[in-house]
């Protein structure tokens, strides 16, 4: 069981690296806790499997060092540190079967015979795996197979952390359902160190007890799913988190409320924001709802999504676009419709950065 | 009414007209000759299946010849193979992988394949010479008693090292692209896994290579079995009967005897084993793949 | 034009890919096809541009049998999972590529190219090489080429699988946008509920090469015709209560008994199998007609603003999604209630006996 601690890390694949755009990876500085369950979350290119692979030993990086516990690691291959790693596709030995492809790691490490026959048999369990153990690998399903990637990883009795890079990429959704819980059931059965690399964020927020949004080589933000959603520090993260992501209108405040070109939209606290900087009030679509006529904001609805279990309607409000959610017995077919905010749930962000409330109720 | 029609076939009427001119007709004169015999003067008489008995008969002059070439080309082939195949994937694997080296030692392996086989064999007839050659100079200073004109062994192993310098390249460069193909996050897992480097090999690299590895084995045995260029040109066949394969004996029939209806019947059986082991292939291969593509789905 | 396929089977092997499938696509119309890998789609579209001929069955473009015709002869434009351009040319040249084969005139290429690019939002791009665009800008660009070809069958195969989930989200409501204004017969293939709604148009559900229904996306979502269906088009998973019902009792495999009202309890009595959608199961106080169930929680995943609870009756799993943010711990024992409004019930055979009530009126179920 091991702490991963990561002291000004950063990474370029360039030899000389002039300036920041020449690192794929930006400093950064983490400790992540044993047995916790991470997510590094991001568009491709944002430098999350960079660090995945300065983890696992792959890359080794340009500067700063990797502790696990007070143990340097920096320079230590692959095979010295003690991780597992699950790849965007499943990587199975095609000639074994499953219980060689599960028992390879161990006998690699010359262990012995009848521990890894236990040992096998008790991963295979865990995996719902025991009733194919001695079939080819090569014949099963996309998720079997992932799942014997994975069963190869924690196999090793003395793993400190599984790294998934993009795990469930070739899986079909309904299954995807399956792997994801039985991946949390193992990390609260084996309270081993998980981390999750992803551009999903349903699979990031729903795996993760801390997800780190990265952007750009850059950790934006970090917290648990509840603070990404309802407190973004950061108009990406705002943005990149919730599906649809969060609607942020240029606004000009005043005390406790916010102008939208000729509505004043009431907030819950006071906000200090400089005429200077870019300000922006941001809302998620779930806190806006559609409301029938001189209720509330009038707007022009562009388009309304069913998307089966909810609507979403795309609408103008002062010439800016936002979706709202639509309530399930609401009437859309009328004109002159509305849009009521909850006040409680905007936030205020100066130049794409959250500001914090000066104080409750008034300035 | 279905949209269907016939005129595509004409398109292919060119290549069945080169065909017949090529193959069937020349076949025809082959199995028209292989049932009659000749003395000369363009007199021919109906042998009917004489021949082919004859030729299936290891008891008769004719069979034993057959059935000594026969069990020469398999151990050819059977040897190249055996030191090919092994050496092939053993080169590939010492490739680089990445920079300059890539092409360089591409376009070294390439340079053998590219020489004619007439070339090759005057080549090492010329290298393995005592006087003139650097190998049989060598060999000979060195107290070996090296001479492929008299020694049978030496003839062996001159025309094996021949094929093996030839053709190794080819089996290199199927090796390196079935290499080439396997995607890094097998090497990754298996660096994660402590896999050992033969670990690697086993697991991973072989069997991923098993196709190409396949195709490697098929084209070497056609091409190795159908071995004429190269012991015609050093050995001539020698000493004795030591490197005379069945083509050697073929031509040897056909236009140093001018016994045209045994060479014929020679040709057609000698066909026929190619065909047969060609086709052993073909149904060995397509069953693996199909195997496979059920597994898959 | 239409396209319409009757009876089309093919079969590869021992394996049928395609089995029996009648369909027809109108004019300007936007059809996904759904299901999950191996289900078919890819084989069906192949079929349909005419790269592979039909075993069984024909096709037919306005009534006119094409069964034979080749995929050059029948207009056909392909959008590919993996991002396909001409990694040489630029994205101008890549979008002109089809008519400058076909020998359109140069100002008209010109015009057509420049409208296609505006559409997709390449025009500050049409200088570049593909290899120096995102990934989402490379799928624009092969989505313009298909575009700008004016073809009558559009045919796209899972064309955001490889995009980021934030790309996808934003071309996925382009997408629509660009099918109207086309008026060709667009065909989608995904094996993503989520997409085949947003997507809307009609849905043709797939599965092992069966289309198992077709017609509005909306209404296939909300009134399957079969189970098969209705497990195809659920994300998360469709939960199951496989059971025995006699009168108003509803009795499960496992001895449990739940009571049935109004219309589900009229239904004829037999072995029956009721199922509802995650977010219809909930940890809410339950109305009057509630099915209530004792359960066990196997987990819970927290989305930020919804949680997906997963329990256990028995041996029976289920996934209940619920608003705002609910921790359970593996092992805690609640009840969960679906109200009866929003199950469906299905006979032995699969075939749909009831869909949750409101389904056809466009509510949101």
């Amino acid at each position: 069981m091991t702490t991963l601690r990561l002291e000004k890390l950063a990474h370029s694949y360039k030899a000389n690296p002039a300036g920041p755009q020449d690192y794929a990876l930006k400093e950064i500085n983490q400790i992540w806790q044993t047995g916790g369950a991470y997510a590094l979350l991001g568009p491709s290119g944002c430098g999350k499997t960079t660090l995945l692979n300065i983890l696992s030993g792959l890359v080794t990086p340009s500067q700063g060092r990797v502790y696990f516990d007070d143990r340097d690691v920096t320079e230590l291959p692959t095979e010295k540190r003690n991780i597992a790693q699950v790849f965007q596709f499943p990587v199975i030995y095609d000639t074994m079967t499953v219980r060689e492809n599960l028992a390879f790691p161990l006998k690699n490490r010359g262990m012995d015979a009848t521990f890894i026959k236990t040992r096998v048999d008790e991963i295979a369990s865990l995996l719902d795996l025991t009733r194919d153990l001695d079939r080819r690998a090569k014949g099963l399903t996309a998720d079997a197979k992932q799942k014997i990637s994975l069963g190869r990883g924690l196999v090793r009795p003395d793993v400190a952390a599984v790294l998934f890079d993009e795990p469930l990429t070739v899986i079909d959704p309904q299954l995807k359902w399956e792997l994801r819980s039985k991946l949390k059931e193992i990390h609260r059965k084996l309270a081993v160190t998980m981390i999750y690399v992803t551009h999903d964020q349903t699979e990031a927020l729903t795996f993760a007890d801390k997800v780190v949004v990265m952007s750009e080589g850059e950790v934006v933000q970090i917290g648990t799913p509840e603070e990404l959603f309802e407190k973004p520090a950061h108009r990406f993260v705002g943005h990149f988190i919730g599906s649809p992501g969060m609607n942020f209108l240029p606004c000009v405040i005043e005390g406790t409320k916010a102008q939208i070109g000729q509505f004043a939209v009431e907030l819950s606290a006071a906000y200090a924001a400089t005429a200077q900087a870019n300000i922006e009030m941001g809302i998620r679509p779930d806190f806006v709802t559609l409301s029938a006529p001189g209720k509330g904001f009038p707007i022009q609805i562009d388009r309304i999504d069913d998307l089966g279990r909810n609507r979403i309607a795309h609408v103008r409000l002062a010439g800016h676009k936002l979706a709202v959610t639509v309530p399930p017995s609401l009437d859309t077919s009328r004109s002159e419709m509305t849009i009521a905010f909850e006040s409680s749930r905007i936030g205020i962000f100066a130049d794409g950065k959250r500001l914090e409330p000066q104080s409750r109720g008034g300035a | 009414m279905k949209p269907y029609n016939n005129r595509a076939w004409f398109l292919v009427l060119p290549v069945f007209l080169i065909v017949a001119f090529s193959a069937i007709l020349p076949l025809m004169t082959v199995v028209n000759y292989s049932v009659q015999d000749t003395f000369g003067n363009n007199e021919f008489f109906w042998n009917g299946i004489g021949w082919f008995k004859e030729l299936l008969d290891p008891k008769s002059e004719l069979g034993g010849r057959f059935i000594d070439a026969m069990g020469r080309n398999f151990i050819f082939s059977f040897l190249i193979l055996a030191i090919e195949i092994p050496l092939g994937i053993a080169v590939a694997l010492a490739m680089p992988r990445q920079g300059i080296g890539v092409s360089i030692s591409l376009v070294l392996l390439a340079l053998p394949l590219l020489i004619p086989w007439n070339v090759v064999g005057t080549i090492w007839q010329v290298f393995g010479r005592a006087d003139i050659g650097l190998m049989g100079w060598a060999l000979t200073g060195m107290g070996i008693d090296y001479n492929y004109v008299s020694g049978v062994l030496a003839a062996w192993i001159t025309i094996i090292m021949m094929d093996v310098w030839h053709w190794t390249s080819l089996v290199v460069l199927l090796c390196y692209a079935g290499l080439r193909a396997i995607p890094d996050a097998y090497y990754q897992a298996a660096r994660i896994d402590g896999a050992s480097r033969w670990a690697i090999f086993r697991a991973i690299q072989l069997p991923k290579m098993n196709r190409v590895l396949v195709i490697a084995v098929l084209l070497r045995f056609m091409d190795s079995f159908m071995i004429y260029t190269e012991p015609f040109v050093v050995t001539g066949g020698g000493p004795g009967n030591a490197t005379t394969f069945i083509s050697i004996d073929l031509v040897k029939i056909a236009l140093g005897q001018f016994d045209l209806g045994k060479a014929a019947a020679l040709s057609l059986v000698y066909n026929l084993i190619i065909l047969t082991v060609c086709w052993v292939f073909y149904t060995i291969m397509t069953h693996f793949e199909n195997a496979e593509r059920r597994m898959q789905s | 034009m239409t396209l319409s396929l009757h009876s089309v089977t093919r079969q590869i092997g021992d394996d049928l890919h395609l089995n029996n499938v009648t369909l027809t696509l109108e004019r300007g119309t936007l059809n996904v096809l759904l299901g999950p890998t191996l289900s078919g789609k890819t084989t069906l579209m192949r079929v349909m541009a005419g790269l592979d001929a039909p075993d069984h069955g024909h096709i037919a473009v306005d009534g006119r049998d094409v069964t034979g015709t080749s995929v050059g002869k029948r207009n056909v434009a392909m959008v590919y999972q993996q991002f396909i351009n001409y990694p040489t040319l630029s994205v101008y040249e890549n979008i002109a590529s089809p008519l400058r084969v076909a020998g359109v005139a140069r100002d008209e290429i010109d015009r057509r190219v420049n409208d296609a690019a505006k559409l997709l939002r390449l025009t500050s791009m049409l200088d570049r090489t593909p290899l120096q665009l995102s990934g989402g800008q490379q799928q624009r660009t092969a989505i313009a080429r298909a575009l700008v070809k004016r073809a009558d069958l559009v045919l796209m195969d899972e064309p955001l699988a490889n995009l980021d989930y934030k790309l996808r989200e934003e071309l996925r409501e382009e997408l629509p946008r660009i099918f109207q204004s086309s008026g060709a017969i667009f065909v989608y293939a995904t094996t993503e509920p989520s997409e085949a709604l947003l997507l809307g148009g009609n849905t043709a559900s797939l599965w092992q090469g069966r289309v198992t229904q077709f017609g509005p996306t909306p209404a296939v979502y909300r009134q399957p015709k079969d189970l098969i269906t209705a497990q195809v088009f659920s994300d998360p998973p469709l939960n199951l209560l496989a059971g025995l019902k006699q009168g108003n009792r509803f009795t499960l495999s496992h001895g449990a008994e739940l009571p049935l009202y109004d219309d589900l309890a009229r239904l004829p009595d037999g072995p029956m199998t009721l199922a509802f959608r995650a977010h219809h199961m909930s940890l809410k106080a339950p109305v009057s007609t509630s099915m209530s169930m004792q359960v066990v929680v196997g987990g819970s995943e927290i989305s930020g603003s919804e949680s997906f609870v997963h329990v256990a009756l028995g041996s029976t799993k289920f996934v209940l999604l619920e608003q705002g943010v609910h921790r359970l711990d593996e092992g805690t024992q609640l009840d969960v209630h679906v109200a009866a409004d929003y199950l469906f019930a299905f006979d032995s055979a699969g075939h749909l006996l009831r869909a949750p009530v409101n389904a056809g009126q466009g509510g949101v179920l």
